[in-house]
């Protein structure tokens, strides 16, 4: 059975694409005298190896929205890096997000694009659907008009659309349509590295499947990079070959696909394997009580220690950090003791 | 058997377009089921989106009139409610839980406010102690107590915490039915479980019976007793839940239950390995 999985093991010499190293972005408020500090992403490192996908979990407000954001150095006041780096490898040529803010510029939808959530909101509903094309891909091509509509209209059919999609106005298209066109927005330049936000969040059912393969297999052939958001697990386990699981703006945990579903060493990562409904099985998920924490005000030490079964007053008063433990990471006093939960 | 809801034949249509492309878009079409009133279940509607699973829903909340057919609850039919009496006492009995929780409650407006009020219109109290003793009874049915949610808003809550509220607030008038509209779709996943596990505990410790909508396919095994499929409309399958998703006989009911990625990452990528070859 397990020789069946293709989710590839993370190598060691593989040369990593995007180094993240001690971020730290803030969102400081300042009115009226009071000020506020809301720890959105708070010491997050990784990084991500070239022809990988990299699955980030987590429940909203959990800050794993605003950790993509800083990756891909679209955010604005009142969210703010206050340490820390952000830097990708496009080519063997190192970038600093942060700190060559023109060449980030020009690398942005050339080597780093971004699938977003509401394919509603991405295309301009009043403007038929090439315009989103020009508007994004063409200047990063340097083809002229006639090759960029050909080479297009190639992308569309080798991503299943008819390229008189191109002609349309968005609500004419249905919501699988628009999703696959985003996708098709985001890797029309062929870019090495690929941030996808809850892509399949909104999509029913019967489509998600047919996005995500559609999400892989446009991964494989260009061999780039993708991080894909979602708190959605399930995908995460058809998709993803790594899984970094965020709580309160922290990384707790990360790991092989298999690792993480098979043996959790996170108790909240156990939590929220074990709470998944599988069709076939009723025996009662026990829920985990408690609320997600407030991150303008967040728990002593480790943050999740008012939810987890397992605290000791050691979690209450020190922060864990992000240690080595199997194949992956993962920052608790008690990692490994919720074993098969 | 007595019903407790009863659904015979129902049809909704709707006049779309405009004066020169008028059309009919059937909704809702020969829809019939049948909720015991002895026997408290989890009935499930499933379907995707423009299934006619909300409009079956709206139509047993009274919003909605059906074009042809009946719904009756509890031997009245549902389109009779005229009176500001029997509104009230029909609405007592059926009691609506919403999509999203931080919608369905103004934040200009302290959650409490939604308790008193609805105690005080549904159980007729007058007494302030009266209003918060019976508001606190129903909070404790779902977890909570009234000195929590006391002068609270609803951003200072969770969605898994509010969606709570929102059932507290329809178990005060103590209904026979409860007709909740995807109420986890808006929740965190590590909360999702407690809503869908306080559903299973109504049903049996309370007896209220509840219809519950979804697409979500893996919590509608986990809690139901009955399940509907909804499509274009139509129920294309109706049964038990361990045969309807467990079996799936219907062409529809199968897409619907090999669409759903199972939580096991050597299955799962297997699944997507075999799209990525169809493709």
């Amino acid at each position: 059975m397990l020789a069946a999985v293709e989710n590839k093991p993370v190598s060691v010499e593989a040369k990593p694409v995007l180094r993240v190293e001690g971020l730290k972005a803030y969102y400081q408020m300042n009115y009226f005298g009071v000020r506020r500090e809301v720890r959105a992403v708070d010491d997050v490192s990784l990084t991500i190896n070239r022809n990988e996908i990299y699955g980030i979990a987590g429940e909203s407000s959990s800050g794993k929205s605003s950790l993509i954001k800083t990756i891909a150095g679209a955010i604005t006041p009142p969210l703010r890096v206050v340490e820390g780096s952000v830097k990708f490898d496009f080519g063997g040529k190192e970038l600093d997000v942060y700190a060559q803010r023109p060449a980030m510029k020009a690398a942005r939808w050339k080597h780093l694009s971004y699938v977003m959530q509401g394919s509603m909101n991405v295309l301009n509903p009043v403007r038929k659907v090439k315009h989103a094309f020009r508007d994004f891909a063409f200047k990063h091509m340097g083809l002229s008009e006639g090759e960029f509509r050909a080479r297009v209209e190639s992308h569309l059919q080798r991503i299943g659309l008819d390229p008189r999609v191109l002609e349309s106005y968005p609500h004419q298209l249905s919501g699988g349509m628009r999703q696959r066109l985003t996708i098709g927005l985001a890797t029309v330049c062929e870019p090495e590295f690929i941030i996808a936000d809850e892509p399949t969040t909104a999509l029913d059912v019967l489509v998600q499947q047919d996005v995500l393969a559609l999400i892989k297999g446009v991964q494989q052939r260009m061999g780039s990079s993708i991080i894909f958001v979602t708190h959605d697990m399930t995908v995460h386990a058809a998709i993803a070959d790594r899984i970094g699981i965020v709580y309160a703006g922290r990384l707790v945990e990360e790991g092989s696909t298999l690792d993480v579903f098979q043996h959790p060493q996170h108790p909240y990562t156990a939590h929220l394997i074990a709470s998944l409904p599988r069709i076939g099985d009723t025996r009662k998920r026990v829920a985990l009580g408690g609320k997600p924490p407030n991150l303008a005000d967040p728990p002593s030490g480790c943050r999740f220690h008012p939810r987890c079964p397992l605290a000791v007053d050691k979690c209450k008063s020190e922060n864990p950090p992000l240690l080595a433990r199997n194949s992956g990471r993962v920052a608790c006093w008690r990692a490994g003791e919720v074993e098969a939960a | 058997m007595t019903a407790l809801l009863e659904l015979q034949d129902v049809n909704k249509d709707y006049r779309v377009g405009g004066f020169l492309d008028r059309s009919t878009l059937h909704a809702v079409k020969h829809v019939s089921f049948t909720l015991d009133a002895e026997k408290p279940e989890i009935f499930t509607v499933v379907g995707e989106s423009g299934s006619g699973k909300t409009t079956t829903a709206r139509m047993i909340l009274g919003n909605e009139t059906p074009t042809s057919g009946t719904l009756r609850f509890m031997g009245k039919d549902i389109a009779a409610v005229r009176t500001r009496k029997e509104r009230l006492e029909f609405m007592s009995r059926v009691q609506p839980i919403f999509q999203n929780p931080f919608e369905a409650f103004n934040p200009l407006t302290t959650l409490d406010y939604y308790l008193f009020s609805t105690a005080r219109r549904f159980l007729g109290l007058k007494d302030k102690a009266a209003v918060e003793a019976a508001t606190d009874k129903s909070l404790q049915h779902v977890g909570l107590s009234l000195a929590e949610v006391r002068g609270r808003y609803s951003h200072e809550l969770s969605g898994g915490q509010l969606q709570r509220i929102a059932v507290a607030r329809a178990l005060i008038p103590g209904p026979k039915l409860i007709v909740a509209d995807e109420p986890v779709s808006m929740v965190d996943a590590s909360l999702r479980m407690s809503i869908v596990n306080l559903f299973r505990e109504l049903r049996d410790t309370l007896g209220v019976s509840i219809i519950y909508i979804t697409h979500d396919l893996s919590t509608a095994y986990y809690i139901s007793d009955r399940v509907i499929i909804m499509h274009k409309g139509d129920v294309v399958e109706a049964g038990r839940a361990e045969d309807v998703l467990g079996n799936p006989t219907h062409e529809y009911s199968r897409a619907l239950r090999s669409a759903v990625l199972p939580p096991d990452p050597v299955v799962a990528s297997a699944i997507i390995r075999e799209k990525l070859r169809a493709i």
